[in-house]
């Protein structure tokens, strides 16, 4: 087990606590350079996947996570995001410019959808994201002149400095890579200043904050600006990724996947997001791999135990009926988030955590040291 | 002119008079506390100055000026800060981290500069830092530095609020019963820090307190206050035997 000896106040600050961090996420950074030289085409695109929806679990989190705003709208900032660029890139508008644009406009949109928000809290506040989600699916589907409607857009090759950036080349990885490594670094260094710590104030009580003069309207609507202008710019990656986009890729099964992000991943630390991205992005593959194969193993195991192979054939085409069930994957989505809430409130980083300590303690790791303490002087606070 | 004025200080809930037409001056460096029985409208008159509840009538006003009408994170900003009865602090959150929230009505750096983190902003997250570490030390809670909230004590949590509020640098505190739940021990010792915070911080302040021994050991003035109104307002011996107050604590 290592001891810190802190002997700066920079020691408080600075982004790696000690050398082990450098070490360990330089190696991973290494590693994630030189992936498209070694991963499959079909890996590579994954990881892609997996920046970008780890970009908007940051930005989530941000919101969610730090300041205690639930959102399930972000896949409206997202799609905000992903037509300004399809929209602009019609007049030739350079990558760089729209880039910055979508993510401006889905920043000042995410401020005034934060404006409504400060009167409202926990479900109310889920509700009316809900509700903008939806006016923004309806409004992309009927505004048809700006967004084609429910035919969808085409979203062109990205260029950049007058080179062409396919969605499978390593560049456009690189390029997802380093969206997503400085909204790490941009919010961290958020976390670690005042307006971090004005967040994280407002979450846990805001008659305290308040009254040690945070203006938390203001705070407020900050953090639903800068998480939805954030969610913009991985909207943009995300068009040129898709290549084509429609309002039905923009629902709310989709805001759902993003609170499975940092709900899976952990809703404490940065590291949930990128954990969480991997695991929503690579569940798809597997549900798929299950749906395709699951019926003709499970006739197999029925013909074992003696079934004719008529009822085995009943009970393959049974299985697969109920596979391809509409509401399936989202049904499933919903008993991972139960599953997660009720028995790993701390998501996957906080599993990682004990397991670490486990290693770092042994033998003498205790059971409660992550337990969650009830407090029982609550009684009578200021809302 | 007084330092900090409430002038006929109203709070009506309906026909509920919590806090009925109540005057009082508070001059600067002393400490004046606001006694009372359940109910009394203590705690509303804390609630009233930092602006979490908005006065049916009259005025308030610190260093000459009219802060009735001001937001309530300004009141913050204007040098006053406030402990709550129940305590309000960030459980999630460190005792380092809760402090420098206390520290927040001192930081001057705009946003685009934090995301960057730009050497200004460095610089004055060492100066917070060195300021909150001052306070660490006058409290004595070195001990709990990296711990988390929702992990301590009562009396230690009762403490670190006192911590957050005193890392602003507040001219005028409001200390809503520092001592509820603290026991005989922990009582002393914050009777010792109030008097150090007047005497070394040059800090007013202003207190609700039940308990009698800590009001004699640190007042300068007291107010008795019952159903909203003044009762007595002098010494801690003068109000202690002045006859309306031993009939709202003894009955008549």
């Amino acid at each position: 087990m290592r001891f810190l000896f802190k002997t700066d106040y920079e020691d408080e600050i600075k982004l790696f606590p000690h050398s082990g961090y450098v070490v360990s996420y330089g190696i991973l950074l290494a590693l994630l350079l030189i992936a498209p030289y070694v991963l499959s085409s079909y890996l590579m695109s994954q990881l892609v996947f997996v920046c970008i929806y780890a970009t908007v679990g940051v930005a989530l989190l941000i919101l969610t996570g730090f300041t205690g705003q639930a959102s399930l709208g972000h896949a409206a900032f997202l799609a905000i995001g992903a037509y300004t660029a399809a929209y602009l890139q019609k007049y030739n508008v350079p990558f760089p410019a729209y880039f910055l644009a979508a993510g401006l406009l889905t920043g000042i949109i995410g401020a005034m959808v934060g404006f409504p928000a400060l009167r409202l809290t926990g479900i109310y506040l889920v509700i009316a994201t809900i509700s903008f989600a939806l006016i923004v699916e309806e409004i992309l589907a009927r505004w048809e002149s700006v967004t084609n409607g429910n035919e969808g857009m085409r979203v062109k090759t990205l260029s950049l400095l007058g080179v062409a950036v396919p969605r499978d080349s390593p560049t456009f990885y690189y390029l997802c890579l380093a969206v997503l490594v400085l909204t790490i670094v941009g919010t961290l260094n958020l976390l670690r200043s005042p307006t971090g710590r004005a967040f994280v104030a407002i979450r846990d009580s805001e008659t305290a904050a308040r009254s040690m003069g945070v203006n938390v309207a203001l705070y407020k609507v900050k953090s639903f600006a800068i998480s939805a202008a954030i969610t913009g710019f991985a909207g943009v990656l995300f068009a040129h990724k898709l290549s084509f986009i429609s309002p039905e890729m923009f629902t709310l099964q989709l805001s759902i996947e993003f609170i499975i992000v940092i709900l899976i991943g952990g809703t404490f630390s940065l590291h949930g997001a990128v954990l969480g991205a991997i695991f929503i992005v690579m569940i798809d593959p597997f549900l798929t791999y299950l749906k395709d194969d699951m019926p003709g193993i499970i006739a197999g195991i029925s013909a074992t135990f003696g079934a004719s192979p008529a009822t085995a054939g009943n009970i393959q085409s049974n299985v697969a009926a109920f596979a391809s069930l509409n509401g399936l994957k989202g049904a499933i989505y919903g008993i991972i988030i139960v599953l997660f809430v009720l028995f790993e409130p701390l998501g996957l980083y906080g599993r990682w955590l004990k397991i670490k300590l486990f290693f770092q303690l042994f033998p003498l790791y205790k059971r409660a040291t992550f337990k969650r303490q009830k407090i029982y002087v609550k009684s009578e606070r200021n809302r | 002119m007084s330092y900090f004025r409430a002038e006929n200080l109203s709070l009506h809930f309906g026909g509920l008079k919590a806090v009925d037409a109540v005057s009082f001056a508070v001059e600067k460096g002393e400490i004046l506390s606001i006694i009372g029985p359940n109910g009394a409208g203590k705690s509303s008159i804390f609630n009233l100055i930092s602006r979490i509840y908005r006065p049916t009538s009259g005025r308030i006003f610190f260093e000459d000026q009219d802060i009735t009408e001001q937001p309530p994170y300004d009141i913050a900003k204007l040098g006053i800060a406030r402990t709550f009865q129940n305590i309000e602090l960030f459980e999630n959150a460190t005792v380092l981290s809760n402090l420098l929230v206390g520290r927040h009505r001192h930081s001057t750096t705009q946003l685009w500069q934090e995301l960057l983190f730009l050497p200004s902003v460095r610089a004055n997250e060492k100066l917070h830092r060195r300021r909150v570490e001052q306070v660490i030390e006058f409290l004595d809670l070195e001990p709990y530095r990296d711990k988390l909230i929702s992990g301590l004590p009562y009396g230690v949590r009762k403490v670190i609020e006192l911590a957050r509020a005193l890392c602003s640098e507040p001219k005028l505190i409001l200390l809503d019963e520092p001592s509820s739940g603290l026991n005989v021990e922990e009582t002393d010792d914050m009777s010792f820090w109030i008097r150090d915070m007047k005497s070394e911080l040059g800090v007013t302040v202003l207190m609700v307190e039940h308990d009698m021994s800590l009001v004699n050991r640190v007042s300068d003035r007291v107010i008795a206050l019952n159903y909203g109104r003044v009762l007595a307002m002098g010494s801690p011996a003068e109000v202690q035997q002045h006859p309306d107050v031993v009939a709202a604590y003894l009955g008549a």
